[in-house]
């Protein structure tokens, strides 16, 4: 126990050297993987993200932090898949066609990653199509859309029609973001949630499937 | 007038500070060391990476009403519409900072390295507008050298995909500009490769044609209303 206290400790330090070494450590010490997993590396993002929220920490702490978290995570990788532990949601994930800015979609996927959930990031300029297609092949619970142009943010609007066409909309929750967007905006094309950050949309999904 | 650039790498280099305002780091006081480390490394790959050039092109009324209708997508009201029917002399741009830059933030997020990738992201899109400012002030210059030029001429820069100006548009200036020629390309979805790149039109008129209001009915899903800082600099400006 006291070795996955300090691994969340040096996780939230963002420390990729004590963490690696300390996820080898609690590996070697045949720890149950999904205590690892939920009490070493998850908690120490969830506190990561609290602390974001409350504005005691910034951006980069967030990426220092996630980034020993990857660190861990890969080392634990095998053993989970080993073991069938699934990760607790699945999110496909990507900034609409015709739109370029994908550093905020990238943070979010990271924060979703870093809480526990297998992400499918599509990248940037994604066609509305493929939004869907990817989300049914693997059997995704929500998809994320993010838009920073104005001009693009009808994409949105589209992919959640499309999938009201093909009568696929209750099959996922759609989340939305991105800086010129609003709550009114995506109460408006019929998405499920604006998120404003990646912390915010760790919560929502969370929040979606009941889980934390 | 049609002609490329090379921008000095020290005029188009953004500051630490520039970089972690942009992280949402404003208060210098709470900024521990291994965060300044990583500006400063940002800003040093940067200043190696970089590789800043821009095209300019006159454009007259009649070719860039092409231009600016583009694929026929724009909102039905839109601020540069009439802008540029008042205009005096028009030029469309294209700028860059290089494709190393852009390969080294991908590169950087791949191997898990996301504090460095998101500073060098940063650093990156404030270069860009560093470089779209200097390809700016090169037309500035080059106007307010020519005869009858006088302090109530002002100067606006306009891209697709914001104002009400749809990013479709890039594909007719793509066509007239040909930014290929330094490098810069652009998909079928009208986005530019390499990403941290820039386009539009700088517009050079009396002052008074820069006035509006940002009411349009796209301004209520924009964040920034930028608009309002561009147009107070350009009327307290008593030249160029």
């Amino acid at each position: 126990m006291e070795t996955l206290r300090l691994l969340n400790e040096h996780l939230q330090k963002g420390d990729v050297e004590e963490v690696r070494k300390l996820t080898e450590q609690v590996i070697a010490e045949k720890q149950d993987t999904k205590k690892i997993l939920d009490d070493g590396l998850i908690a120490g993002m969830t506190l990561i993200g609290q602390k974001f929220k409350a504005h005691e920490i910034f951006l980069p702490d967030v990426l220092l932090a996630a980034r020993a978290m990857y660190a861990g995570l890969d080392l634990l990788k095998p053993l989970l898949i080993s073991e069938g532990i699934p990760m607790i949601g699945k999110v496909v994930i990507g900034t609409v066609q015709g739109d370029l800015h994908d550093i905020g979609k990238s943070l979010v996927a990271i924060m979703l990653k870093g809480a526990g959930f297998e992400v499918i990031d599509l990248g940037r300029d994604v066609a509305p199509e493929k939004f869907l297609d990817t989300a049914k092949e693997t059997g995704a619970d929500v998809i994320g859309m993010s838009a920073l142009l104005t001009t693009t943010m009808p994409v949105m609007k589209k992919v959640i029609d499309m999938a009201k066409e093909q009568s696929v909309r209750n099959d996922f929750k759609i989340i939305v973001g991105g800086a010129p967007l609003s709550e009114e905006y995506a109460n408006e094309i019929g998405a499920d949630a604006y998120c404003f950050d990646g912390v915010n949309a760790v919560d929502c999904v969370k929040s979606f499937l009941g889980v934390g | 007038m049609k002609k490329t650039f090379k921008f000095p790498i020290a005029e188009i280099t953004p500051s630490e500070k520039t970089v972690l305002k942009a992280q949402g780091l404003s208060d210098m006081s709470r900024i521990d060391d291994r965060i300044l480390r990583l500006a400063e490394n940002a800003v040093s790959t940067y200043k190696k990476l970089v590789d800043p050039v821009g095209i300019l092109a006159d454009i007259s009324e009649t070719d860039f009403k092409e231009v600016f209708l583009g694929e026929g997508n724009n909102e039905s009201d839109a601020p540069l519409d009439s802008i540029y029917k008042s205009s005096e002399s028009m030029s469309l741009f294209s700028v860059t900072i290089g494709k190393q830059i852009c390969t080294e933030i991908s590169s950087l997020f791949e191997a898990n390295d996301f504090p460095s990738g998101s500073m060098l992201d940063s650093a990156a899109s404030e270069g860009a507008e560093l470089v779209a400012e200097a390809i700016d002030k090169q037309y500035r210059t080059f106007i307010s050298g020519s005869a009858g030029f006088d302090s109530s001429v002002g100067f606006m820069r306009f891209s697709p995909g914001y104002c009400g100006w749809h990013i479709s548009a890039q594909k007719r200036l793509f066509e007239f500009l040909k930014p290929g020629e330094i490098g810069i390309e652009l998909n079928d979805s009208y986005l530019m490769i390499p990403i941290k790149s820039v386009s539009g039109i700088i517009i050079s008129g009396k002052k008074g044609i820069f006035q509006f209001d940002d009411l349009f009915d796209f301004c209520a899903e924009c964040r920034d209303h930028s608009c309002r800082d561009r147009i107070e600099t350009i009327m307290k400006t008593n030249s160029y």
